[in-house]
């Protein structure tokens, strides 16, 4: 009893956990600072070049506004400079395709990976990690030849399945690492409860494996979305099939680039990787962290 | 409500040599009965309870619940309900939902899923948590939410794999009282998993011990008590456990270090031509015994007092090796560490005879 007393009557000597002295906490922030302008700084400087005309855009002495108007996003969004709005919709139907198609294929693999005992689980899960060490440059002309005999060659959806190829054994691979922090007594819980199999997987698991999912959903996305060697080898070459990444290109010509348009087509790109960032962010840090530590 | 049986019913592992988790299970368990399954971790219970869920294979037999053989039925198709050592909420759902949602899934109307699930609240005093998740709840509420989840389907059987190890010590004594009353008020058969035979003996209307998944035996708690049917239900049934030492027989009786117990002629006759048997006493069944008296001259090693009673920790020398003894003595006056004292057998102590080999009951 004393001794509680005692322990709180005396003023506390020692700086607690988590407070710093004045000079640490203004390093601390100042690095932070400085860090923080280094990675936005190139963000915030093809917003400003995106609203210059192109001849304006690389001056001897750079201006925040010189000439500055939204005519370079009028251009690319109307069509006048380029496909904009094919290339957009080719994009976003890819990119859609490829998310939905990876998280449901990588879904249900990872949940038999991570719950069912059946030969060969152990050599599936290798042979996932070993396609992912293929660098990309050598995929290219294998993976060409697949689609040509498949009759693909040039499609979107041809496209799809060589954006599953890399996501989805990488989105198994999280999502196993998910499925495994799920206890098995919920399955078999849900199991006596009076559901499926399936059921217990479709209604019980997926919903437990939100955050997993939205992780491994972004993932899918952000490699369907940007991705620019696949798409310019294997969609056709007219310029309403391609995808944004690939059309940004029209933008930079042998002899001349057309920075504003360029920087205003980029901007438009970012917006709906920024979108499902958004969206998905609150479950990152959480699948993240839980995708890392098993699996 | 149903009645529950085991007919050889086996769940063989394959592994080299392979596993026989349950070996040959042959139980019948009467409509409305309370039945535990005790044992060591590693005896097979466990498994025993999954194979009559449906969550693992039987290999080898049946099993029936209601008469019907649900061998190779789904658990969705048994008409069980199960609650788990982790009680396995959905942490999704709140109080209300969980408790509900095997009634959901059969498309019971909404109206009365809600008026079952505020009637089992009800009885379980969960009404203020219902809009709660599990994770806003202690543990003794979650466990019974878990409770509550099984009693809302009115399921022909309850399965229950140790749902109070996850509880403290207080909690899990009321907690035990409260499944058994409820259970005696629903009616329903039970099956109940647990490691501690405590609770298998305070809860049981029957309790089926198991080792190596092996039945040992399956009696009412006082049968296995005072009849255990071999050296390992006797030792595993009562706190602390009955003193098992081997000892020579002659025609006197059992000899113990300056001890001998004689023993009846009819337990002479199934002794028959052995000399050694497996001598089992309970420490309330012996004594410390007067200067004059005949004794074993134990030597106090530990005294555990528990205020009524005290338990002697002591060791005896049997043909030569120290062999370890407990006593039960009066709690106000126990003998001190290091003492020697004489311990004999109270006037209506009771003792048990076991095969020195097979372990096997020597009818005494």
């Amino acid at each position: 009893m004393t001794m509680t007393l005692q322990a709180t009557a005396k003023p506390v000597v020692a700086a607690k956990r988590g407070q710093r002295s004045r000079a640490a906490s203004f390093g601390l922030h100042a690095v932070l600072v400085v860090a923080s302008v280094i990675a936005v700084f190139p963000v915030f400087w093809v917003l400003v070049t995106s609203f210059k005309p192109d001849e304006r855009a690389i001056e001897p002495s750079p201006q925040l506004v010189n000439n500055s108007s939204l005519d370079n996003y009028v251009d690319v969004v109307s069509g006048a400079e380029g496909s904009f709005g094919y290339w957009f919709a080719n994009s976003v139907l890819i990119a859609l395709l490829t998310t939905v198609i990876a998280v449901f294929l990588s879904a249900t693999t990872g949940y038999a990976v991570s719950r069912f005992r059946f030969p060969g689980s152990r050599p599936l899960l290798v042979s996932f990690l070993v396609v992912q060490m293929f660098p990309f440059a050598v995929l290219i002309v294998p993976l060409f030849n697949v689609l040509l005999a498949l009759g693909l060659q040039g499609t979107s959806i041809g496209l799809v399945l060589v954006y599953c190829t890399t996501a989805v054994p990488f989105c198994t691979y999280m999502l196993k690492g998910y499925f495994d922090t799920i206890p098995t007594d919920i399955d078999e819980s849900g199991r006596v409860d009076g559901l499926s199999p399936f059921g217990v997987f479709w209604r019980l698991v997926l919903p437990l494996a939100r955050p997993g999912l939205a992780v491994t959903a972004f993932y899918a996305f952000l490699t369907a979305w940007g991705e620019v060697a696949f798409a310019s080898a294997f969609l056709s070459a007219e310029d309403t099939s391609k995808t944004l990444a690939v059309g940004l290109q029209v933008f930079v010509q042998q002899n001349r680039v057309e920075w504003g348009h360029l920087a205003a087509a980029s901007i438009l790109v970012a917006i709906p990787a920024v979108i499902v960032f958004y969206l998905v962010q609150r479950f990152l840090v959480a699948g993240l962290a839980a995708g890392a530590v098993k699996g | 409500m149903a009645e529950v049986a085991y007919d050889s019913a086996s769940r063989i592992y394959t592994g080299n040599p392979p596993v026989r988790a349950v070996d040959q299970l042959n139980l019948d368990v009467a409509d409305g009965e309370f039945l535990v399954l005790v044992g060591p971790s590693g005896s097979g219970k466990s498994t025993a309870l999954r194979m009559l869920a449906g969550l693992e294979d039987v290999d080898e037999g049946a099993i029936k619940i209601g008469g019907k053989d649900v061998t190779n039925v789904p658990p969705k198709g048994r008409d069980i309900a199960m609650v788990f050592q982790s009680y396995a909420l959905y942490p999704h759902m709140t109080v209300a939902e969980n408790m509900g949602f095997a009634l959901k899934l059969r498309g019971t109307p909404k109206q009365e899923i809600k008026d079952k699930v505020a009637e089992a609240a009800k009885m379980l005093d969960l009404t203020k948590y219902l809009d709660r998740k599990p994770k806003a709840l202690s543990g003794g509420q979650r466990q019974r939410v878990a409770m509550g989840r099984a009693i809302v389907r009115e399921p022909s059987v309850f399965l229950m794999d140790e749902p109070l190890s996850n509880l403290d010590a207080k909690l899990r004594v009321e907690t035990r009282a409260n499944i058994a009353a409820l259970q005696q008020r629903l009616g329903t058969t039970t099956i109940y998993v647990t490691h501690d035979q405590v609770e298998a003996m305070t809860m049981g209307h029957r309790v089926a011990v198991l080792k190596d998944g092996l039945l040992q035996q399956c009696a009412s708690p006082r049968e296995l008590y005072d009849r255990p049917a071999n050296a390992f239900v006797a030792g595993f049934i009562g706190s602390p456990a009955m003193n098992l030492k081997t000892v020579p027989i002659t025609a006197e009786g059992a000899q113990l270090d300056g001890l001998t117990v004689p023993l009846s002629r009819a337990s002479l006759d199934k002794v028959g031509g052995l000399t050694e048997v497996t001598f089992g006493v309970r420490p309330e069944s012996l004594k410390l015994a007067g200067a004059d008296e005949q004794g074993m001259e134990l030597t106090v090693e530990l005294v555990e007092e528990l205020g009524a009673d005290a338990y002697v920790y002591g060791s005896v020398r049997i043909g030569g090796t120290p062999e370890r003894f407990i006593v039960r003595v009066d709690g106000r006056t126990p003998p001190a560490f290091g003492q020697t004292v004489k311990v004999a057998l109270r006037d209506a102590g009771e003792i048990h005879l076991f095969h020195p080999e097979s372990g096997a009951r020597l009818e005494a």
